[in-house]
């Protein structure tokens, strides 16, 4: 009885599934409803009403929620990572110096370089080799399809994927379910410990990341190469040119402000990953980085100090990445 | 970029000359390597938990057991700490349905302003919001979390009150909306720019006020870049896992997918046939979306793709 009355208290998923979806309609219904009454009043003011309030109806909302959620919070977390643990009292530099002196961050620092250096790289000399190789090719839909959808997956799916290839059989009777393992077993070596041991584990976890931006370079490389003038091709290939040397020689110079682009959009997102790291190994055994630590600790250590500090340092190393897009954009507009 | 795109779409198959079956063959090998991983996911999740943990997913082929049990498992017995995923699948669509169309829905009104009404400060105001785009998500949690917990007082004076929205949709909502909107915004001024001046001045001409010139000609006009950006924030929604995080307040009501699966990897790291077949729910939603409209999402990556 006792079990059941507890039971009854408990609201079923079913429950909350209708009560959630209530919410949501009750949300769009009445954004919908906002913007269509305001639309309908709107338009039947005078000419001269209109001319101001156009710009209430259809900037300022964006505005107003750009400045108060993004511009707002910005500035906040600058000034909280100067401040203490409960942002009560100013610390000065301390929350920066503890991050490049503790090793346990200063392992997550180089940890963030590696990924930084390594996977933009890789992502987009595969993604260009991809698009060069089929760039000739009659029906390429397939084979782009294939390496363009990781792009679709979330990284925590990624994760979960990753982590069955890199699945360790410590027992040695028992048969291999990871691939990689496998592979290395049918060869006659000894597998290692995939995730566990350092630095071997970050370099697989880089490996995600590139499945899923190999892609991206690749679709965006391709349409710049298809961008190149069909004479200029032709013209290498009359000087003939071999594939090799078109290649590098016409091919790369020609894209190389989307090759920038390219790169510097990856190296972005790589600065940023977070999911990766949390779902495969949660930052343990040396694979941590700095978005993951991060969210450690503001939101688990609670310390909005060195969190905001750790995001401040992220963005400071944005900022050269973005300034050097800039100038390329910039240099690439002047010569033409 | 935009006429980048244009340019290919039309492109003559001229360089058809040369096709190496070398190249087709080495583009052959990476992409079937890059869907080994995904596809082992696949069979796994169908395999019975006895064989999945006794033997590799590739002796699927010689000994073929097809099971549905995991999925059935995975998807509708919850334990008593935790509900079955189909909830949270739910709670997915319905972090995911407003995430999409509230941001699309405001960058289409700013992106109509600032690409045609005439006023001071306009591209200050628009290059204001295209660099917004490289300020990194991790920038804005803390103070925006805060926000949402305790609204806005300066001084004495409140500026925001504290509406009370910890643990509901809501703050979820709101912040995908805010993170999404620079990008939004950026996009479709780019494609409403491109709208004849003319047609513009021809509807002014005939009385047509601001708001029925974007009802009557801007909206329909914009459906195919409207289109691009959805299904990009529809991805990024769907497979985001740290404002859900963050803004989801721990609440297990509103913890879309990833959230769930991601607890599922760390408590249970061998329960592989519970973990794959939920993964594949997981992704299986993006899939359809992707290969469905993959036009779409490409016209949008190469429309611009730097986002925050």
């Amino acid at each position: 009885m006792f079990t059941l009355a507890l039971h009854a208290a408990r609201k079923t998923p079913a429950d909350i599934i209708a009560e959630n979806f209530s919410l949501l309609a009750l949300a769009l219904l009445s954004f919908g409803a906002v913007i269509f009454l305001f639309f309908l009043l709107a338009s039947r003011t005078s000419v001269k009403t209109q001319e101001w309030l156009k710009y209430l109806v259809f900037l300022v909302p964006s505005i107003l929620l750009l400045v108060v959620g993004l511009i707002y919070p910005a500035i906040r977390t600058l000034i909280l990572a100067f401040m203490d643990k409960e942002a009560e009292t100013f610390v000065g530099f301390d929350n920066f110096v503890w991050a490049f002196t503790i090793p346990e961050i200063t392992v997550v620092l180089a940890n963030t370089a590696i990924w930084v250096v390594t996977a933009p790289i890789l992502s987009t000399v595969i993604g260009l080799a991809i698009a060069y190789m089929t760039d000739r090719m009659k029906r390429p839909a397939a084979i782009k399809s294939l390496i363009f959808m990781p792009m679709a997956i979330s990284f925590v799916g990624a994760g979960i994927i990753w982590k069955f290839v890199y699945n360790y059989q410590p027992n040695d009777n028992k048969p291999d379910i990871g691939l990689l393992s496998a592979i290395f077993k049918g060869l006659g070596l000894t597998p290692p410990n995939w995730l566990l041991e350092a630095p071997l584990n970050s370099f697989l976890l880089i490996v995600v990341m590139i499945w899923i931006q190999t892609g991206f370079a690749m679709v965006v490389l391709s349409a710049a190469l298809k961008n190149i003038p069909d004479e200029v091709v032709e013209a290498a290939m009359l000087d003939g040119a071999a594939p090799w040397k078109r290649f590098y020689l016409v091919s790369v110079p020609m894209i190389r402000a989307t090759i920038v682009v390219v790169l510097t959009t990856i190296t972005i997102g790589t600065l940023k990953v977070f999911d990766i790291v949390r779902t495969m190994t949660g930052g343990n055994f040396q694979t941590n980085v700095i978005a993951n630590e991060m969210y450690s600790q503001a939101f688990r250590q609670m310390n909005f100090g060195r969190g905001s500090a750790l995001a401040i340092i992220l963005f400071v190393a944005i900022i050269p990445i973005i300034i050097y897009n800039i100038r390329q954009l910039r240099l690439e507009r002047t010569e033409r | 970029m935009t006429s980048l795109i244009n340019k290919s779409l039309v492109k003559s198959k001229a360089k058809n000359v040369f096709s190496s079956p070398w190249a087709a063959l080495g583009a052959w090998i990476i992409a079937i390597l890059w869907t080994i991983p995904t596809f082992g996911l696949l069979v796994t999740s169908i395999r019975p938990e006895k064989d999945i943990n006794n033997s590799g997913w590739w002796t699927f082929f010689v000994n073929p057991n097809i099971s549905f049990e995991n999925y059935q498992q995975v998807l509708f017995e919850g334990s008593t700490t935790n509900p079955p995923l189909y909830q949270f699948f739910f709670n997915s669509l319905a972090v995911t349905l407003p995430a999409v169309i509230f941001p699309i829905t405001l960058a289409v009104f700013a992106a109509y302003a600032l690409a045609w009404f005439e006023f001071k400060g306009r591209d200050f105001i628009f290059f204001s919001i295209f660099a917004l785009q490289v300020i990194p998500l991790q920038l804005t949690l803390i103070p925006l979390l805060q926000l949402f917990a305790k609204g806005l007082v300066i001084g004495d004076v409140t500026i925001i009150p504290d509406f009370n929205i910890t643990g509901t949709y809501i703050p979820i909502w709101i912040a995908h909306t805010i993170f999404g909107l620079p990008m939004a915004i950026f996009l479709l001024h780019n494609f409403l720019r491109q709208i004849p001046r003319e047609l513009i001045e021809a509807a002014r001409v005939d009385g047509a006020g601001w708001f029925t010139l974007f009802s009557k000609i801007v909206l329909p006009l914009s459906v195919p870049a409207i289109a691009s950006f959805a299904i990009f924030q529809f991805l990024w929604v769907w497979n985001d896992l740290l404002v859900g995080l963050t803004f989801g307040g721990g609440a297990k009501e509103v913890a879309p997918m990833t959230i769930r699966l991601a607890e599922m990897v760390g408590t249970r790291g061998s329960g592989w046939e519970l973990l794959t077949a939920g993964a594949f729910v997981s992704i299986v939603v993006p899939l359809i979306v992707f290969f469905s409209l993959q036009r779409y999402f490409v016209r949008g990556l190469l429309a611009g793709s730097v986002k925050g």
